[in-house]
């Protein structure tokens, strides 16, 4: 892999003093640990009086339930306890968006996989057994299954208020256009799983004060926290949490899993309570990534000037909202793509049926999006008789155009240039001529030698959202204390922003080493003594977490030189490698004094919540405002070998050039850009929950396929640096964008090599053979 | 559950006998994930892996002994030009972590009409010997399969060792996966050429009900071969022949739609696998007789 870090530099001076501070790559402290298995996860928490919690699920899609008889799982040697719905003592409703699903299902279940009750027992065998002697009696309800027609009138509702979630239509422009060139798709794209290694697990451990000690892996404390005490009818002093090891998140993390459950044990038993879910509860136990059926239409001027856009998008958000709502805004406000389009006219779903819920996952509404609106624009492309690379050139966004929401963008636009970078990287050489076989489609199954093999070659970009939009109040909070320990300067930095393995915690500390001059710097463990970190999603962490790191240390900074002026009677100070040194313009940084001079035995603690620029929500009638903090951009170029009469794949290269702003951690970096363009091209060629009337036909990793080391290729990546000045050090969310726009390239060079349309992913074999 | 150990082939076939019930386990590699998932809760479980017998592997006047309790992993390293078919087969087999664990005994245990040495069995014209204890049983593989996941091991039966004449002519082995690793097959195709007795051995695996034959594919390349006197001249194999044949092993196949597949793909990539896996085999008969014999392997792998 070869990587470039162009055009800016770091934006802060760095000059030699104490390592591992920004622009650099320190080690991760978890990184070791992760590698040789001696990380502790979430699954491996551990408490010698604990037991054991499960959790019985529905196996319809939609039914009444008349009945539960528990008497035959109380009777099993070693429970504890039996729960249902009766037994939540607060409010039985979470989500994210909306309070519409049940802690424990009551009345009725709307997917298969729904919580219905839960056993705790000494051991996770004999809970399982208890759970399978609960007897509950279901009626089975006809079930929503075709999300298409959801929304039909003669359609059962899923809920009292009907099946809509979110509806959102953009207009700009004239709204009946007319262009000389008119290309129109339609696309689908199936159900992504996040396939995060680690499953949901948690210990809930009970309090003496009544309350309740959670440890658990998520993705967003307190968000947690809100909405256990409102199940559990407790006050957040009552209900702690502290992050566990998580093994990835990718948006499966955001809703509540075991947590309220294992509380729910935990309170009533008085012992603590485990639960760990297997591979397969798993694929129940979150939601996924919304399928969508997308129905575009471009129109151009015979150059391929865009004219107008229509887009009509609609996602199967299953039976409960969770993310529903902000996913269709994505989908609405972002799904024409990084394009400067005068007239627009976007209208986008989101639905509830009895299919799995479906939520937040990397990319969120972007990503189905990309599939329809990239493949259209080859079709321009194709259709003004123009290159496709050129076609992205002529219509891409520039710094200073407004967005099809009529916000201007305000920092770095680079669509042009992200594509030309990827379409002038060294294209792979031609295939050998006695190819080793792992280089060939279907790899050692050796089902080719080269008969059927054609390359194709496809491009995309993308732009997403960083943060959180549309007016929400999208805050972190950092607490920064300098003190000396042991004679040495050490900084803590706490914040309650969750480390979901994507190195959050190195750059808390490379933020704190560059602002105080201090080399030690402890993480804090992460929990709710501190306030909120918001959400480790819309790859936001860096920025609004940085920046609340960012702004504690220079209060802690600005009190600590205040001490240091008092005490060495001049102003002109700055901190450097443990030392107060002059801050004179040659640079010379003449020691002053030591750290532990000025502060003693003082500790110096700053706590701080921190903003970014607001948003806003946009007009409901015509979609317009400026929803979106900031914006990311990337763009792909995959190469593909396709055997076209057996329709299996093998990605030769897959290579990108991205804006990260400013590169906090260049080894992050690649590493968010290498996961999330697998990730992007396990959507396109393979990864899908198949879900028949209601049911997940393959919850396992037999049959739900996510990419192998020969599947992915080796990248080139670039990396752009161009700082937006709005943000902390100017950095731009990452790890988003990659995800999104190496999917499409990939569908395009699929096409490229088949000449078929492919309008679904994932792309089957069939698919290609037309079998 | 009840473990029984024991070290010797004669305790072995003793404790089948005493309990028929109890569950052998070599790689365990489908054995632990189906006591995992509780698909199965076996009242005893018999360990194979302490039998240094079912491990051993070799020459018995014509053929290979190769024992039940042989790995992957081995396969490929010691046999890769002895049995060239079975060793291709193993190589597509899950991840290095199965190959070393599991077993060619295993995947016959399970007869799954996926398993992958199947196909390569198949078309190797193999023998399963079958021992309890009273007696051995030789049975020609073809017979080995009676439905989804059965075979005609009695419930005090053992798998000795599967018996495999050296191919005298080119082996090859195809398997078709959505993704290029760790992937359980939607079609196979295993292919044996036999010279030397001028004929053709096939295998189909992951489309019908269990692991099968085609036999009429396969009289009517040989007897096309003897038509055409190619057997003799060793002329390239015209491409409507090939065809024609991947369409006679299609034609065997009776494949079902499900969540890895449709049936229609799978008999369509039958019929490619099929017509590639014979040209491929022929082409290096071909060779082999006119080049030195240190031919290309089958697969070509850089270390
Ligand atoms: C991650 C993963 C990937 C896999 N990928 C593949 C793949 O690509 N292709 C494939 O074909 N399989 C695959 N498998 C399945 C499995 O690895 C194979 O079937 C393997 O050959 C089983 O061998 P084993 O020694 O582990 O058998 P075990 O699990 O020990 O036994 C399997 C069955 O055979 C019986 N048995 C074993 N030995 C004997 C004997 N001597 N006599 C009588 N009965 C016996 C057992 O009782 C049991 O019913 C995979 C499994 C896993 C977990």
């Amino acid at each position: 892999m070869t990587t470039s870090a162009t055009p800016a530099t770091a934006a802060t001076s760095t000059r030699a003093g104490v390592a591992g501070r920004i622009g650099e790559s320190p080690l991760r402290p978890d990184g070791t640990l992760k590698v040789t298995g001696e990380f502790a996860y979430a699954s491996d928490l551990w408490h010698d009086q604990m037991v054991w919690g499960v959790t019985l699920r529905s196996p319809h899609p939609h039914a009444r339930i008349v009945s539960i008889d528990l008497s035959a799982a109380l009777a099993v040697p070693g429970v504890s306890a039996v729960l249902t719905a009766d037994d939540v003592p607060g409010v039985n409703a979470v989500g994210l968006e909306h309070l519409d699903q049940p802690a424990l299902a009551t009345g009725v279940v709307r997917y298969e996989g729904e919580p219905v009750a839960l056993v705790a027992a000494d051991h996770p065998e004999t809970a399982r057994r208890a759970a399978k002697r609960i007897v509950v009696t279901y009626e089975v309800l006809p079930a929503v299954t075709d999300p298409r027609r959801a929304l039909d009138a003669d359609t059962p509702r899923v809920h009292d208020g009907g099946n809509l979630v979110r509806r959102m239509a953009v207009r700009r422009g004239d709204p009946s256009p007319s262009a000389p060139v008119v290309v129109a798709l339609e696309f689908e794209v199936g159900m992504q799983d996040q396939a995060f290694l680690g499953p949901e697990s948690g210990l809930a451990v009970p309090a003496e004060d009544g309350g309740v000690d959670l440890y658990v892996a998520t993705q967003w404390l307190h968000v947690d926290q809100d909405q256990i005490c409102r199940v559990l009818g407790l006050p957040p002093e009552q209900v702690r949490l502290s992050l566990a090891g998580v093994g990835g998140a990718f948006g499966g993390r955001e809703d509540l899993s075991m947590h309220v459950h294992a509380c729910l044990l935990a309170l009533r038993t008085g012992k603590p309570v485990k639960m760990s879910y297997s591979r397969e509860e798993s694929f129940f136990g979150h939601v996924h990534r919304h399928p969508a059926w997308l129905s575009y239409e471009f129109g151009a001027e015979r150059d391929g000037t865009l004219v107008y856009a229509k887009a009509d998008v609609l996602l199967d958000g299953g039976a409960y909202a969770s993310s529903t709502g902000a996913v269709v805004g994505n989908a609405g406000t972002l799904g024409l793509g990084p394009y400067r389009i005068p007239n627009v006219h976007v209208d986008a779903r989101g639905v509830y049926t009895n299919n799995p819920p479906c939520g937040a996952m990397r990319g969120f509404g972007c990503v189905q999006a990309a599939f329809a609106y990239e493949a259209l624009m080859d079709s321009l492309a194709d259709a003004v008789g123009i290159d496709r690379v050129e076609i992205r050139v002529l219509n891409g966004m520039r710094e200073g155009d407004s967005n099809i929401t009529g916000q201007v963008i305000d920092s770095a636009a680079p669509v042009a240039e992200l594509i030309a970078i990827v379409r002038d990287m060294p294209l792979p050489p031609d295939r050998a001529e006695n190819p080793d076989l792992r280089d060939l489609p279907g790899g050692v199954s050796n089902t080719t030698h080269g008969e059927g093999v054609v390359r194709g070659v496809g491009y995309a970009v993308t732009y997403k959202n960083v943060g959180f939009s549309e007016g929400f109040d999208d805050h972190s909070t950092a607490r920064v204390r300098l003190e000396i320990t042991g004679g040495e300067p050490v900084v803590t930095v706490q914040t309650a922003a969750a480390e979901v393995g994507q190195g959050l915690i190195t750059v808390e500390q490379q933020i704190c080493r560059t602002e105080l001059g201090v080399e030690r710097v402890v993480v804090h463990p992460k929990d709710t003594t501190v306030g909120s970190g918001g959400s480790t999603s819309a790859s936001r962490q860096t920025y609004v977490t940085g920046g609340a790191v960012k702004a504690a240390c220079e209060a802690v900074r600005s009190s600590v030189l205040a001490r240091a002026a008092a005490v060495l009677g001049r102003d002109d100070l700055r901190l450097e490698g443990d030392k107060i040194v002059a801050q004179d313009r040659h640079g010379s940084g003449e020691v002053l004094a030591g750290l532990a001079e000025i502060l003693g035995t003082d500790a110096v603690e700053e706590t701080v919540q921190w903003r970014h620029r607001p948003t806003h929500p946009i007009d409901p009638l015509t979609g317009q405002g400026d929803a979106h903090v900031q914006y990311a951009f990337s763009a792909h170029r995959a190469v593909v070998d396709v055997d076209v009469e057996l329709g299996l794949v093998k990605v030769v290269a897959l290579d990108t050039a991205q804006d990260v702003g400013l590169a906090i951690n260049p080894d992050a970096v690649l590493g968010q850009i290498q996961g999330g363009s697998a990730q992007g091209m396990g959507l396109a060629l393979m990864e899908e929950i198949v879900v028949t009337d209601g049911h997940v036909r393959n919850p396992s990793f037999t049959d739900y396929l996510i990419p192998t080391i020969l599947d992915m290729p080796p990248m080139t990546i670039q990396v752009l640096e161009y700082a937006d000045p709005h943000a902390p050090y100017g950095v731009r969310g990452v790890g988003e964008p990659p995800t999104i726009s190496s999917g499409p390239a990939v569908a395009a060079a699929v096409r490229a090599a088949t000449g078929r349309p492919l309008r679904r992913v994932p792309i089957r074999p069939e698919h290609i053979v037309g079998g | 559950m009840d473990f029984l150990a024991p070290t010797t082939w004669a305790d072995a076939l003793a404790a089948k006998a005493e309990h028929p019930d109890a569950l052998p386990v070599a790689g365990g590699t489908d054995v632990m994930v189906e006591i995992n998932f509780d698909h199965a809760r076996p009242p005893a479980l018999l360990d194979l892996t302490r039998l240094p017998v079912l491990r051993e592997w070799a020459r018995d006047g014509g053929r290979i002994r190769l024992g039940a309790g042989v790995t992957y992993a081995r396969v490929i390293d010691e046999l890769g030009a002895t049995l060239p078919g079975l060793a291709m087969a193993s190589r597509t087999v899950g991840s290095p972590q199965i190959r070393n664990r599991g077993t060619v005994g295993g995947n016959l245990g399970s007869a799954s009409p996926a398993g992958d040495s199947h196909p390569a069995l198949l078309a190797a014209d193999t023998t399963v010997e079958v021992a309890s204890v009273r007696g051995v049983r030789l049975l020609p593989i073809g017979e080995f399969f009676t439905g989804v996941k059965r075979s005609a091991l009695a419930p005090d039966e053992l798998i000795a060792a599967v018996l495999i004449t050296p191919p005298s002519g080119p082996q090859q082995y195809c398997k078709i996966g959505t993704r290029n690793a760790m992937v359980i097959a939607v079609s196979a195709f295993g292919f044996a050429l036999h010279p030397d007795r001028r004929g053709v051995g096939t295998g189909i695996g992951s489309a019908a009900p269990t692991p099968r034959r085609a036999p009429a594919a396969e009289e009517f390349l040989a007897g096309e071969l003897e038509a055409a006197g190619l057997w003799d001249s060793r002329g390239a194999l015209p491409d409507g022949l090939a065809r024609e044949f991947g369409h006679r092993v299609r034609d065997a196949a009776s494949p079902i739609d499900d969540v890895r597949g449709t049936a229609a793909y799978r008999l369509a990539s039958l019929s490619v696998m099929a017509r590639r896996a014979a040209t491929w085999a022929w082409d290096a008969h071909r060779s082999a007789a006119c080049g030195p014999s240190d031919e290309d392997p089958p697969v070509r792998m850089h270390p």
